[in-house]
């Protein structure tokens, strides 16, 4: 009896603790603390997996190619949050304050949890970079000191896939009596790109519907009966997890044409079109960094975290569109620190002095080059009021095997997207009473 | 006066003047709701039995679901993958009903509940464990080509999938009904002691329950599966069946498949007609209002059994 309740208290701590799903490797002073938000598990593991592989071989990969940024070892932790808001900002916490300075900075790869964590980062002084997701209006950096979206956001992206419509039409003027439709989750990162798309459809003439998709996302047949019915020209998504894979089925199903069907940047990875099977064919998406396992990167990557096993790297994502995308988030954790270094010292460093490195960011072709990543993504120059730059995206396309780029970098439409911007920035510092910063 | 009618007349005058649309809408409505009344059933089958709401019915849709593809992912062909799953299923029902269940009886029903609860979360882990947590396709050759009947876009897979939820609600029906096992069902429903004292094996009727629940969810599995890819995500169309019980009874098979159609054709009409009016997604939380407004005026549910208890 005395053996049975000993086993069973034993898996009850085992199972009680599991809830705290944290790694913890031991920390050494000289290292530079970088905390991990990931959601292996959930819902939205199958997007969160490649993710959070493509962060860990980078850091990995600095380490093993690099010796560590500067000789300074990157050290990194991961605490599961499953996307789920509470248990991210839980994770955040709990990290913090790990390391011997602290948090570098966090990417939180979660809108939800990116809202949450915008008031705390000025009070824990840890910069927040929520690259191409979370609050667009955090690219005014004279009111959000401590958070950056670049190299674009979500209303910027909205610009650039109206611009890419036109240019497939034949021009802007083109776009009067088009019919755009929006399908989006029903969230708050799924309205993102509403206001933007409203505004253009005022200025361009085109007729905008907008389709709401609860969470999940697991049915949307209503949804798909309006498209037959409405007959758009052109859809736009804004959708994540199994709400892409249902909606690229049922696309198919109403026989649209999956070439004038383009998702967001959240809504074009590999998990998105494999269910779909041949009816995702001709489905496109928008991005910011290049798809596959082409480029120096990852051969480096290969060679020095999997010594040489490609087998395993690509069991492990390699070359997967948000594998990829995790690549360009963690260069530019790396990238950032490495500007700071330049000021602060060849030395493990803190959230503002890491902040100061993100804010200074100046990513050229020539260093994309020489970390192997030569068109792979776009360089980047972050500045002290513009946390985003508004950098261009690409289209891709699904091709039953993989994805292939189909266009060249498309503009967004900065004169119409930053005074939007500024606004919702101004309105927010005046909700928070925050002042903004001089600039100039 | 404006909202008036876009509530009360505007909707109704768009259904008559597209009536096809309207037609289709109603159809879709109708194989959706099918869709839904697979994985109520699987919850209507153990409630039945024992009396418990089990809240794992939906990860056990989802690991059916993984299993089945797992094994076609390692060289098997569909129906050798669809056997081993099956087997697996009444294995999982041996070892609910012995380390779970057996210990259990007598015990107050939301005893029962939680212990459905844990039980979702060993399984959804050993799911992720054992077959990993990325999005599986799951093709077992179900036709799947749209095609159009007087205007109304049909797909064979939506058909294949309401023919198949109405023969395994067909031979259920029979099952409870007509059979000793199914009589013998009913009686543990009724009463877990009066059941044993006249001699019904209980253990054995709740793995035959719980191995029948497993086959269910691997058919509510395949079709949903079928739709969106294996993943975790699956185990959330429970949420869907949970309008359909209420609205149908939690101890009527007949019940589950009505309860689905109304829950289906219902959330449909008010997501298309009046969801923009909401500014859309409503489909969800109507479905709960729908279920709702039934229960004011059926509190055990369209096919519910009454309670009447005297005192």
């Amino acid at each position: 009896m005395k053996i049975k309740t000993l086993i069973l208290a034993a898996v009850g701590g085992v199972v009680g603790l599991s809830g705290v799903a944290v790694t913890s490797p031991a920390l050494a002073d000289g290292e530079q603390f970088i905390p991990m938000l990931v959601y292996r598990t959930g819902p939205y593991a199958p997007s969160g997996i490649p993710v959070a592989n493509g962060f860990r071989d980078y850091y990995k990969l600095v380490n093993a190619r690099d010796g560590g940024v500067n000789g300074v070892k990157l050290s990194f932790e991961e605490c599961e949050t499953e996307y789920n808001t509470k248990l991210g900002v839980e994770c955040y916490e709990k990290l913090k304050n790990k390391g011997a300075h602290g948090a570098s900075l966090f990417n939180p790869f979660s809108t939800g949890i990116t809202y949450q964590l915008i008031p705390k980062a000025p009070v824990d002084k840890i910069p927040i970079l929520s690259m191409g997701y979370g609050r667009t209006a955090a690219a005014d950096g004279r009111v959000f000191e401590w958070v950056f979206n670049f190299p674009t956001t979500y209303w910027s992206q909205a610009s650039g896939f109206i611009n890419y419509v036109a240019q497939q039409e034949g021009g802007l003027d083109k776009l009067k009596g088009m019919k755009i439709a929006h399908i989006y989750h029903n969230s708050a990162y799924g309205k993102e790109a509403n206001p933007t798309l409203e505004v253009l459809a005022e200025k361009y003439g085109y007729d905008l519907t907008l389709l709401a998709v609860d969470h999940p996302g697991q049915e949307q047949k209503a949804t798909w009966l309006q498209i037959r019915r409405l007959k758009p020209d052109w859809i736009f998504m804004s959708g994540w997890g199994v709400m892409n894979q249902v909606a690229v089925k049922e696309a198919a199903g109403i026989r649209y044409p999956m070439d004038h069907f383009v998702g967001n940047w959240w809504s074009g990875s590999d998990a998105d079109v494999i269910p779909a099977g041949k009816g995702a064919i001709g489905y496109k998406s928008a991005t910011f960094n290049a798809a596959g396992d082409g480029f120096q990167v990852h051969r480096d990557i290969v060679k020095y975290v999997y010594g040489g096993d490609a087998a395993e790297a690509k069991k492990n994502n390699l070359g997967e569109v948000l594998y990829n995308r995790a690549i360009v988030n963690a260069m530019f954790t790396v990238e950032a620190i490495l500007t700071a270094q330049g000021k602060f010292g060849n030395k493990a460093l803190g959230g503002e002095q890491v902040r100061w490195g993100l804010e200074n960011l100046d990513l050229t072709e020539a260093r994309l080059k020489e970390l192997g990543l030569e068109g792979f993504t776009r360089p980047v120059k972050v500045s002290c009021a513009d946390h985003e730059t508004g950098g261009p995206i690409i289209i891709q396309q699904w091709d039953g095997s993989k994805w292939s780029m189909v266009s060249d970098w498309i503009p967004t439409m900065r004169d119409i997207v930053r005074p939007m911007i500024e606004k919702a920035a101004a309105a927010y510092a005046k909700e928070n009473n925050i002042t903004p910063r001089d600039c100039a | 006066m404006e909202i008036l009618n876009a509530f009360f007349v505007a909707p109704f005058v768009d259904m008559g003047s597209d009536y096809i649309f309207f037609a289709e809408v109603v159809i879709a409505g109708v194989l959706t709701g099918v869709m839904y009344s697979l994985v109520a059933l699987g919850f209507v089958l153990i409630f039945k039995a024992s009396g418990v709401f089990n809240f794992s019915q939906g990860v056990m849709v989802l690991f059916a679901a993984l299993t089945l593809v797992g094994l076609m992912e390692h060289g098997a062909p569909v129906w050798l993958a669809l056997i081993g799953t099956v087997l697996v299923m009444i294995a999982l029902a041996f070892a609910v009903e012995w380390v779970m269940l057996r210990r259990l009886v007598n015990q107050e029903e939301i005893v029962l509940f939680m212990s459905t609860i844990g039980l979702s979360f060993v399984l959804q882990g050993l799911g992720e464990m054992v077959w990993g947590s990325n999005v599986k396709a799951l093709d077992i050759g179900i036709p799947s080509e749209p095609f159009e009947v007087g205007g109304i876009l049909l797909n064979e897979f939506d058909l294949f999938a309401a023919a198949s939820g109405a023969v395994l609600v067909g031979v259920l029906a029979v099952f409870f009904h007509y059979t000793r096992i199914g009589r013998a069902l009913r009686a543990v429903a009724d009463d877990h002691q009066a059941a044993l004292s006249v001699g019904i094996p209980l253990r054995t009727i709740w793995i035959i329950v719980w191995s029948v629940a497993g086959m269910v969810g691997l058919v509510a599995g395949i079709m949903w599966g079928a739709k969106s890819g294996v993943q975790f995500s699956l185990s959330l169309i429970a949420l869907k069946a949970l309008p359909v019980l209420i609205l149908g009874g939690f101890t009527s098979v007949p019940g589950a498949i009505v309860g689905g159609l109304i829950i289906g054709v219902g959330e449909k009409i008010a997501e298309i007609y009046w969801g923009p009016l909401f500014g859309g997604a409503i489909e969800n939380w109507f479905a709960y209002v729908l279920a709702l407004v039934f229960l004011l005026f059926r509190p055990q549910g369209l096919f519910g059994e009454k309670i009447i208890e005297r005192v």
